[in-house]
């Protein structure tokens, strides 16, 4: 190693791989994985959340499993809970719907309204 | 870049791999590839998590769940429910009730009062793994002295934090760098004493298993301050975990860059080598240390000259303590102010402690200085098992003293144990309840001294071997008038004369035991008595014919045939036969052996 910001450079590329365990995380991406879950596809959506977040160095993001929240119609279900303890409810959730949470929910604070549960109790 | 959304991590410390944490890790890959996840969970192994009374202990990111003796068998359970379907295994969790769902680590009450400062990373990252050191802030303090800091700015903020010397005496580190920086020499040294030999304590140890990296940086860093360009690490050969997790580090540290030359492209090097102890407890003490680290026989010299001034080959040498290194880079980092913030006046930061003996959570806790004996015991500790009372509390191992139950308030620092007549050694805490006997202990650590008395003086060699004979025949019940102030004479004369700190310090134990617990010498010597029932000689197991129900166990269970009985005839102990061993008390159901003191 030659420099100081070469150490900084390995620093930053290393830490993406265990802030993981870090206890201060800014929100929590809680993916209903029972049997439902799985059943309805909650796997591949988990999955997309950890690419997604990975993609975009988000490290203060963490992704975890729970089980049966009690409305199976709707799986796969992801709740996204902030420092707070503020939570919003995604239903019939797909890759691609994670992908765009992330992006607007996660990044840039708007909540994506027509994924929501209240959305899907209307129709 | 593989992105895991979860880590489990495995406490490879050497109490953990031996309940077989190593089998643990192998199966958990085995059953993450069974369950098709072992992309998206990674298994790490790490340091101790310094609940070992506990282990083998696996803890789960993001959720941080604590499990807590896990076996091989618990961990298909732990895959396909918290891993795969995200319920956490309850019966396995760290904690009474296994409700401490979310954060149980740092909410448990082992780790609430803890402030972990040399600790940090053991249990957080992977010991063999120096990319996961320098992504907490590893190395950073390195870079930073070398690039920001002069040498003396350097040796400002470790005397202006008020750092003291971890190992035993207490010596402000500062001072001491100070010292050996001022030295005029073309050559001089940094050692760095892992030859922890107190029974009992083990935190050393599990800074290098848990975290070497830190280490080699506050070595390197201690270098810089004082000129010296070659590091010692003298570490007991009993510790192969931590030995073989020193030697990747180094390596690492080399092929990064951070040993040798040039280091970080400034024009500083630095390079490291270990040597390994042959297991003689005096070759903890420095001077002795250095003898063996030269290749002779550890055997302890005079000071003055300090090893500051003629140390290692007669070049001015520094020698700190695993521990106290472990605090050098969070103090460059930090600052001198944010370190003399924690602790008390005259003692700052916190200290590491090796909780055992009669005490629920035998273990690791790093506590701010200050903290009493009776957090440490009843909040941290858990208590003592089995509803006993507590008795006292050993400190500083063989060099040290006890502190009684009227102490328990004591805010714990190095000046505040030293009046109480002990003292804060390496950290070793040794809880002892009320069937502790007083004269036993004492004998026991003075055993110890006398085995590891190198002989090279006469009052350390002949005087505590003489200690250790009156104290055999007091426990032996044949104690005679007087020996209680021979063994006064002998202790004071010893701590006067003996070439090194072994002998200074060995009869502490007895000198703080008397001071304490006079009474049960007294008992012994006079009544013939061991107030506590430990002293063989002077207790009888008795069988009571009241809650005894002719059931005979006991009679088949003693091993030299010393109960005789039958169903019409009481059950009775031949005084003559029995060796004491104290099985048929334990195997009685009825609870009808008691005894006799």
């Amino acid at each position: 190693m030659k420099s100081i910001a070469e150490l900084e450079e390995i620093r930053k590329k290393a830490l993406e791989k265990v802030s993981l365990r870090s206890t201060n995380q800014e929100m929590r991406i809680v993916v209903g994985m029972a049997t439902c879950g799985i059943a309805a596809g909650a796997r591949p959506v988990m999955n997309a959340f950890v690419e997604e977040l990975g993609k975009r160095n988000i490290n203060t993001v963490s992704v975890v499993m729970t089980g049966c929240i009690g409305v199976c119609r709707l799986e796969p279900m992801v709740e996204i809970v902030d420092k707070e303890g503020n939570k919003v409810t995604y239903v019939n959730m797909t890759p691609e719907k994670a992908v765009r949470i992330v992006a607007e929910h996660i990044v840039n604070g708007r909540v994506c309204n027509d994924y929501t549960i209240g959305e899907a109790d209307k129709k | 870049m593989q992105l895991y959304r979860s880590h489990v991590l495995v406490c490879g410390g050497t109490g953990c791999t031996a309940s077989k944490s190593d089998k643990i890790i192998t199966e958990f890959e085995t059953q993450l590839e069974n369950s098709k996840i072992q992309d998206e969970v990674k298994v790490v192994l790490t340091g101790c998590f310094g609940l070992c009374a506990e282990g083998p202990i696996v803890v789960v990111y993001p959720e941080g769940s604590m499990y807590t003796m896990v076996t091989v068998e618990d961990v298909k359970e732990i895959v396909e429910e918290h891993l795969v379907k995200g319920r956490l295994v309850k019966r396995l969790l760290h904690g009474e009730d296994g409700d401490n769902s979310d954060k149980s680590l740092d909410s448990a009450d082992f780790f609430k009062k803890q402030l972990r400062i040399a600790l940090r990373n053991c249990g957080v990252i992977n010991p063999e793994s120096i990319e996961e050191y320098i992504a907490f802030d590893g190395y950073k303090a390195l870079g930073k002295v070398l690039t920001e800091m002069k040498p003396q700015e350097v040796i400002d903020t470790i005397k202006d934090s008020g750092l003291r010397g971890r190992g035993g005496g207490g010596f402000p580190t500062g001072i001491k760098w100070d010292f050996a920086a001022k030295q005029q020499n073309d050559q001089k040294y940094v050692c760095c004493n892992a030859d922890e030999g107190d029974p009992g304590a083990f935190m050393d140890r599990s800074i290098l298993e848990g975290d070497p990296h830190c280490l080699i940086e506050a070595m390197a860093i201690a270098g810089y301050a004082i000129g010296a360009n070659q590091g010692y690490v003298y570490v007991r050969a009993e510790y192969p975990i931590a030995v073989n997790r020193l030697k990747i580090a180094i390596e690492d540290a080399k092929k990064y860059g951070l040993l040798g030359k040039d280091i970080l492209g400034t024009d500083f090097e630095f390079d490291l080598e270990i040597r390994l102890g042959a297991g003689a407890f005096v070759c903890g003490e420095e001077t002795a240390l250095m003898t063996s680290i030269e290749g002779y026989r550890g055997e302890p010299r005079p000071r003055p000259p300090f090893p500051a001034v003629k140390g290692l080959w007669q070049k001015p040498t520094i020698l700190n303590n695993v521990e106290t290194y472990a605090n050098i880079p969070q103090i460059i980092l930090k600052g001198a102010q944010w370190f003399s913030e924690i602790g008390t006046e005259k003692s700052k930061g916190t200290k590491v402690f090796a909780v055992g003996g009669k005490i629920n959570n035998t273990g690791l806790v790093e506590i701010p200085m200050g903290t009493t004996l009776r957090e440490v015991v009843y909040e941290i500790g858990g208590g003592i098992p089995n509803g006993k009372k507590y008795k006292a509390a050993q400190t500083g191992g063989p060099s040290g003293g006890c502190i009684p139950a009227s102490h328990l308030d004591t805010p714990v620092d190095y000046d505040s144990l030293i009046q109480l007549g002990s003292m804060m050694g390496s950290g070793g805490l040794i809880v002892m309840d009320e069937d502790t006997c007083m004269v036993d202990i004492a004998k026991f650590f003075l055993e110890f001294t006398v085995d590891e008395s190198c002989g090279k003086c006469p009052p350390c060699r002949i005087g505590t071997k003489r200690m250790f004979e009156i104290l055999e025949r007091i426990t032996g019940g044949k104690g005679e008038e007087g020996d209680v102030e021979k063994l006064e004479i002998l202790a004071k004369n010893i701590k006067a004369s003996a070439l090194c700190g072994l002998g200074q310090t060995a009869p502490n134990p007895v000198i703080s035991t008397l001071t304490y617990f006079r009474d049960e010498y007294t008992a012994h010597v006079k009544d013939r008595k061991c107030p506590a029932g430990v002293c063989k000689s002077m207790m009888q197991y008795v069988i009571s014919t009241e809650p005894c129900k002719n059931c005979g166990i006991c009679a088949r269970q003693c091993p030299v045939d010393a109960i005789s009985g039958d169903k019409k005839t009481p059950y009775v102990i031949d005084q003559e036969k029995c060796v004491k061993c104290g099985i048929c008390m334990e195997k009685c159901p009825f609870k009808a052996i008691f005894k006799n003191v």
